[in-house]
């Protein structure tokens, strides 16, 4: 986003303005005449954040965690933005809910790189790391299209045999997949 | 609360003695202990009317013979009922009727269900969907477990052990879900295995990865002739013609793998052999009526183990 809004101000020649911290920069009346502001995902006061999410599963992080159906929540959702760790990273703030280590571990399988943060008062309280769980439901697709779960709907269920390398076993058919081999729902 | 019971571990309830309420879906479920309780429990069956009353449901969507009449023949032996059918085409399944609604429907008219489907872990899904106890007579090309008790059944009885064999695997590795399960069963003990196939049908990489993390010795080889003086069992499966696209392969293969006198004259001197059957012409009819032929033998034990396996699981026998 900053990237962008940079880009567009250097376009358009205007000058840079700062105001409480907001960036703003001032586009030329003959192209619109208006104010970009240079919005960032603000910071919450209680809550969770979860960062380091490799972008193209952001949304799917979301999904999982079933975010898109807690209309009680404020969240802020970021994506492509830019990491120093991992170059483009997806970044959910989830404003007055602390997400347990199960919940958030349901993720690790799509985003082993991200990041949990417990948020209290405008600090980070509890940091911790993603670990794949000992099983894994409904998240990832049986590769063995005679499956049960491929068949009929029946959702899947695997156990974790190893995690490096990443290993699961099927609890229908009993067959082993890699991570070359997994595939999400 | 029936659901929660089943769900409880295997290994716990053994240790109070009872397999009472639960599913036999694949032989992986299954401790060393546990199968040896179960092989030794044959000797509590002899004659008794154990399952007086008791309803047995056999559901096989894909045919079978010796399976599903062996399970019918153990549970009229034992005084008990039996309610099924042999093909899916004569059920509401051909009506488009899921699984879990036929077994619903099928849970309250029967005590204990056996079950057969093609796909792969539909018999576990269907035990989790009722509360009596669900037995796997084979689910797609993953488990067949029920055979596997009556192949290490009749090894025990034959050999009077389960350690210090020398066991050959002869004909289909790839398909053969009777070969993947026995394997793994005989996993638990002291075996040599020597896999015998066609470069073609050789024992998927995954078994063969957990046959090595198990730590089991075994080696692969195309030709009988090198290992036939070290086997004390030689486990002939059935090679599938539609299995080959070309039907000139076939025919190579079908001759090399065929066991007859001559192949037992080169082998270990009394070297038993054994076969799931149906066989097509693997074994010669000549082997019937030699010491070393089991298959009939096996067939038989079929009913003494799925017995004993009723039994079992509806809790009459501990």
């Amino acid at each position: 986003m900053k990237q962008q809004n940079q880009k567009k101000a250097k376009l358009f020649g205007s000058r840079k303005l700062s105001f409480r911290g907001i960036k703003n920069f001032w586009v030329p009346k003959k192209h619109g005449g208006v104010f970009l502001k240079e919005y960032k995902i603000s910071a919450i006061s209680e809550g969770t954040v979860i960062d380091h999410i490799t972008p193209e599963a952001t949304f799917k992080v979301i999904e999982i965690l079933n975010l898109d159906k807690r209309p009680d929540l404020i969240i802020s959702v970021g994506n492509n933005m830019s990491s120093k760790q991992i170059g483009k990273k997806g970044i959910i703030k989830i404003s007055g809910s602390f997400l347990g280590a199960d919940d958030a571990n349901k993720i690790a399988l799509i985003a082993p790189n991200a990041t949990l943060n417990i948020i209290k008062n405008f600090k980070v309280t509890e940091k911790k790391q993603l670990k794949i769980p000992e099983k894994i439901e409904g998240i990832v697709k049986c590769f063995n299209p005679n499956c049960i779960t491929n068949v009929e709907r029946v959702p899947t269920k695997f156990t974790v045999t190893s995690r490096d390398p990443l290993k699961l076993l099927c609890a229908y058919c009993e067959r082993r997949m890699k991570r070359e081999d997994i595939i999400l729902l | 609360m029936a659901k929660i019971l089943k769900q409880r571990n295997y290994h716990e309830d053994v240790r109070m003695g009872s397999f009472k309420g639960k599913d036999l879906i694949s032989i992986k479920d299954l401790s060393k202990e546990e199968l040896l309780h179960i092989l030794d429990a044959t000797s509590k069956i002899k004659g008794k009317e154990l399952l007086k009353g008791k309803v047995l449901a056999t559901l096989f969507f894909e045919p079978s013979t010796r399976t599903r009449l062996s399970f019918e023949s153990a549970m009229s032996k034992l005084g008990g009922a039996v309610i099924g059918f042999g093909s899916p085409n004569i059920t509401s399944i051909s009506k488009g009727e899921s699984l879990h609604d036929t077994l619903k429907m099928v849970e309250s008219y029967a005590n204990i269900i056996v079950m057969r489907h093609p796909v792969d872990g539909s018999v576990r899904y269907a035990a989790e969907s009722v509360s009596v106890p669900v037995i796997n007579a084979g689910d797609g090309v993953n488990q067949h477990p029920t055979q596997t008790l009556v192949d290490l059944y009749t090894i025990k009885e034959t050999f009077g052990k389960l350690d210090g064999l020398t066991i050959g695997f002869l004909g289909d590795m790839k398909y053969g879900r009777t070969v993947h399960s026995l394997a793994y069963a005989l996993s638990h003990f002291k075996v040599k295995l020597v896999f015998i196939s066609p470069e073609e049908l050789r024992m998927p990489e995954h078994y063969l990865e957990e046959l090595r993390e198990r730590k089991v010795s075994f080696t692969e080889i195309e030709d009988l002739e090198e290992v036939s003086q070290q086997l004390d069992l030689l486990y002939v499966t059935r090679i599938q013609k539609e299995r080959f696209p070309d039907p000139v392969e076939y025919e190579r293969f079908k001759g090399s793998y065929r066991i007859d006198k001559s192949v037992l004259l080169q082998s270990k001197q009394g070297m038993k052999i054994m076969h799931p059957l149906p066989r097509v012409d693997e074994i010669s009819m000549e082997l019937d009526a030699t010491k070393n032929a089991l298959y009939f033998e096996q067939a038989k034990n079929g009913v003494i183990i799925r017995q004993t396996l009723l039994a079992l699981l509806l809790g009459t026998i501990r």
